[in-house]
């Protein structure tokens, strides 16, 4: 009835992972009690969970990937401390069998459903709102997308507490993860979770595709779209190309382990390396997909905060491009010491050391931005500068490991550690940071604290030195990756000094939590009346904060790479238009949550061999998509009468601002309507 | 100046870290003991030599551009609309192409002269060292002498060493970091080697590929001797009353953590082929197996390296 779930299956007799379920189930418990009690379900219903609206599941999106970034760091503290713990005699407070759970966990959580989920959810709220769109090309299959990734993420958190996580790395190794070597649900639970979130975001590609080539605003060409939207669209089609790979290659190994079958085993014509090359040739692209986004905001916040058209366009457009192609040309990199022969590993060395030539003219352009500009020193523009200076030794290091030879000393020493952190925590991080500081009164309507967000800042810098630094060092003193413990003494100081810079980190992660409070609890007297809080450059500035339902009352015609900077030079920003039009939208639908249920309790269901549910979910999802394809009842209007109500609010909003401003506000006061 | 000092403290940071990446003893890989980690440690250096050309730069402009044009100094030009230079865009482009083709000229004769497969001085007949890795133990069999070792590798210093590899178990990756290049051991397949120490010492050798619960315990000290000594400890383990036959190895193999080091007096003629043909499936016919293995594979045709006689998809 229950396959092979049974009660033994949720670990009592361990205090560390009960402790945690136990956490966990009461911030769950704790949050379910306050929405009841101040009765939000409806609200939290209509309003959110059902929602279409790209903005809504942006944020939906964000905070997704903020609860996950919490489950990563912790497991990121867990791995620190028992390094730092457990050398010479001592095997530390982990066994084994955890400690390769939990960096397992960490590199899966962290890229798939901490990543991934942010870089979307800024896509959906800004995107459409850069091209002067009003929802994305689907608005449906992106609530789809949300809930399976949704389902992914819920997947993992209740490995935790029911059987276990993969023991694989966040890769599966091969031949590791097969039945054999790995026989209990861990694998099974990082597969499904993948295979979900995976499919989500081969459809989130597809919308974002569709969106981008087909919705943008007339006069808005392809070399006038704003580099956010150019980094997004490169990662769509990377996510596009990539992402079945993965399905595939996670498919055949579900053949392997649920049907005997031996694609990737040692024995009966099962070829391991096979994986390994399916993998990265995901894998690698992914890299650049999370990384690429970042670039954009990058590109968006240095020429708004130096006061200065971006450098180099056509040079950042051509390097995106430049970098999307290439990084399907380098993923043999990861495994150079497989016993490739020396053409092969020239070869791929050589295609992965171009890479940085992009990279590098990006660097200069974002600096030669700033040359000449007026530069302000905000939170977002604080992550930009961190980023340029410590990406760059990331991105050497990289180039370093781009040689074969060195490779075959430092591969999967904490040297290719450091490395991808340095590469991943300012490249994308950072970036997704300075996206959310950048554009956090645009999607919600006030500004965060300025004073907290750079105090995170720098505890997020400093901490991310002291706790790679070692980091490398360690990896010139060859110690391996993934040790649950070691005997070399001589490594045990840097490991502290690492679990220190995590602590540093923890300590800039409770900063952006008070951040968030603080920011809150000043939200009146802070709120982003006009729309434009830092003199933005692009077309999502032009909208309210929070933007309406339709974000533009009526469709803007672009005429400069910085349209809002355009329009606000030629004069015609905030101009009443004569008469409004009725604007259809699509409407609620709770057919993606009901997707991402039965998606969700069909991974339960496979992972623990419970066939008729696993049966009776896939004929769920099939019947809601169907059901929902059948509606004809999709759409609805809001009235012109209702759009002009909305419309005059907003002048009165300017109006207000133009006479008291906000404090931190940038927005010329002659452009506003005067009272 | 209070930006200034926040500004200057990430530069600062990255300093201590190269300071430190100097400084610091215990740094086996910069402290290698054969040709090839020798030679590999020249690479890992001139590289990062390189690539300060433009690391440097970068830094040096972030702190420059940042504080000159700081919105707060009036005095600074400000030129909102100028967005390009062909003169800056040409070198930006240029600059990154001809590190990136020095670098690429580095990886090609590097890879072609490192080439793991490559014999150290073919004129020197080396010590053959057959490494099986399994859970969680490493043993070694020397074919020339007929003797095996558990969890410890013994051979004389200023002498090739030439390894073929296989595993009994999932992928794993051999590692001697002051001897230099590591490389996967992989079941039903070989993979080889060629490394050499130029003075006798004791060195730490490693899996370096996560291979499930006893990983972390999974190493083995590398022994270098001299011509002598080596020959007396040959010796010593021909008297051992250990021998490796199937039954032996059958226990051996088991998933067993820190298995004490054995030697064994004898070995079964071919274990190696035959922990490889294990995997071969269907395929697994010893002939089949074997004139495969002489082939040379696919990718070596045209290859800088005509001495592999090997390739590694030798199997199906």
């Amino acid at each position: 009835m229950f396959g092979k779930l049974s009660f033994s299956a949720i670990p009592f007799d361990q205090p560390i992972i009960m402790g945690a379920v136990g956490g966990a189930s009461l911030l769950a418990l704790v949050i379910l009690i306050l929405i009841t009690y101040y009765g939000k379900w409806t609200y939290l219903w209509k309003e959110w969970l059902t929602s279409v609206d790209h903005k809504k599941i942006g944020i939906m999106y964000i905070i997704l990937a903020l609860v996950m970034l919490l489950r990563g760091f912790s497991d990121a503290v867990m791995m620190r401390s028992q390094q730092a713990l457990a050398a010479g005699a001592s095997h530390g407070y982990l066994s084994p069998e955890h400690f390769n759970q939990v960096f397992s966990a960490h590199g899966s959580i962290m890229i798939v459903f901490m990543a991934m989920p942010f870089l979307v959810g800024l896509m959906n709220i800004v995107v459409p709102q850069q091209i002067g769109a009003r929802d994305v090309a689907f608005p449906f299959l992106n609530s789809v997308s949300f809930w399976l990734t949704a389902a992914g993420a819920l997947l993992v958190m209740v490995s935790l507490g029911v059987g276990e996580f993969s023991k694989t790395g966040w890769t599966g190794l091969a031949p590791l993860f097969e039945k054999k070597y790995s026989p209990g649900t861990g694998v099974d639970y990082w597969l499904w979770a993948f295979q979900l979130a995976g499919a989500g975001s081969l459809m989130t590609s597809i919308n974002f595709l569709v969106t981008i080539l087909r919705m943008r605003a007339p006069g808005m060409t392809l070399m006038r779209m704003p580099m956010f939207v150019w980094t997004i669209f490169a990662t769509n089609v990377l996510m596009m190309l990539a992402f079945p790979v993965l399905t595939v290659a996670l498919f055949l190994l579900t053949l392997d382990r649920y049907l005997g079958m031996h694609f990737f085993t040692n024995a009966l014509g099962g070829n391991m390396m096979m994986y390994t090359n399916l993998f990265w040739i995901w894998g690698h692209p992914e890299v650049y997909i999370v990384i690429l986004p970042a670039f954009g905001v990058f590109s968006e916040v240095v020429a708004t905060f130096s006061g200065k058209r971006l450098f180099g366009y056509k040079s950042l457009v051509y390097a995106t491009a430049a970098i999307m192609l290439l990084s399907f040309t380098v993923w043999l990199h990861h495994f150079f010491t497989m016993g490739a022969g020396p053409n092969v590993n020239t070869f791929f060395g050589i295609t992965t050391m171009m890479i940085a030539v992009p990279t590098g003219v990006k660097i200069f352009d974002w600096l030669f931005t700033m040359y000449r500009g007026r530069v302000r020193f905000t939170t977002p523009m604080y992550w930009t500068l961190g980023f340029l200076t410590t990406f760059v030794i990331g991105g050497m290091t990289g180039v370093l490991m781009a040689e074969p030879p060195a490779d075959y000393l430092v591969h999967n020493s904490l040297f290719l550690i450091a490395h991808f952190h340095n590469v991943l925590i300012p490249g994308a991080l950072f970036g997704f940071f300075a996206g959310y500081a950048y554009w956090f009164p645009k999607a919600i309507g006030f500004p965060l604290d300025e004073k907290w967000g750079k105090r995170a800042f720098w505890c997020w810098l400093i901490g991310f030195y002291l706790a790679f630094a070692p980091l490398y060092i360690l990896g010139f003193m060859g110690m391996p990756r993934r040790m649950a413990h070691y005997a070399n003494l001589a490594w045990h100081p840097y490991l502290i000094i690492a679990a220190g810079g995590t602590g540093v980190i923890l300590i800039g992660i409770i900063f952006q939590m008070i951040q968030l409070f603080v920011s809150i609890r000043q939200r009146h007297a802070a709120r982003d009346l006009t729309g434009d809080p830092w003199n933005g450059r692009t077309l999502e500035w032009a909208t309210s904060s929070p933007p309406a339902v339709y974000n533009f009352a009526i469709t803007p015609v672009v005429h400069d790479i910085d349209a809002f900077t355009d329009m606000k030079e030629k004069g015609v920003v905030y101009q009443k238009p004569d008469r409004y039009h009725d604007i259809h939208l699509p409407k609620n639908t709770a057919a993606g949550l009901i997707n991402g249920v039965f998606a969700f309790m069909f991974g339960f269901a496979m992972v623990w061999y419970i066939w008729w549910l696993a049966v009776l979910c896939a004929l769920g999802m099939l019947f809601t998509v169907i059901a929902r394809a059948a509606d004809d009842d999709t759409h609805y209007t809001v009235p012109a009468a209702e759009v002009e109500r909305i419309e005059s609010r907003r002048f009165q909003q300017l109006a207000s601002a133009a006479v008291n401003r906000p404090a931190g506000s940038r927005t010329t006061p002659e452009l506003l309507p005067q009272r | 100046m209070k930006k200034f000092t926040k500004f200057v403290l990430p530069g600062l940071s990255s300093l201590v870290t190269i300071a430190c990446l100097g400084g610091c003893s215990h740094m086996v890989l910069f402290d290698p003991k054969g040709p090839i980690g020798d030679a590999e440690r020249f690479l890992i250096v001139m590289a990062f030599a390189l690539m300060l050309i433009v690391v440097i730069p970068v830094f040096v402009m972030v702190l420059w551009f940042s504080l000159r044009y700081r919105a707060s100094n009036a005095k600074a030009a400000y030129r909102p609309k100028w967005s390009y230079s062909a003169r800056i865009d040409l070198v930006v482009w240029l600059i990154p192409i001809a590190i990136v083709t020095a670098l690429a000229y580095l990886a090609w004769t590097g890879t072609c002269q490192l080439d793991p497969y490559k014999p150290i001085d073919p004129d020197v007949k080396p010590v053959s060292i057959e490494v099986v890795s399994l859970d969680w133990n490493w043993l070694f069999i020397y074919p020339d002498h007929n003797i095996a070792v558990v969890n410890q590798l013994v051979f004389p210093a200023k002498v090739p060493l030439s390894f073929r590899l296989t595993s009994d178990t999932v992928m794993t990756s051999f590692f001697i970091p002051q001897l230099g290049s590591q490389i996967y051991a992989m079941a039903g397949m070989q993979t080889r080697l060629h490394l050499m120490a130029d003075e006798p010492g004791v060195y730490a050798g490693q899996n370096q590929e996560f291979s499930g619960r006893g990983y972390a315990d999974m190493h083995f000290k590398a022994v270098a001797t001299s011509q002598k000594e080596f020959e007396a400890w040959v010796q010593k383990a021909k008297q051992s009353s250990n021998k490796l036959d199937l039954t032996r190895y059958e226990e051996l193999e088991k998933p067993n953590v820190g298995y004490p080091v054995t030697c064994f007096s004898s070995v079964k003629p071919d274990l190696f082929e035959h922990i490889l043909s294990k995997y071969m499936g269907w395929m697994g016919e010893r002939g089949e197996m074997e004139k495969m293995g002489k082939h040379p594979g696919p990718m070596s045709k045209k290859s800088c390296s005509g001495h592999r006689k090997t390739a590694v998809l030798e199997t199906s």
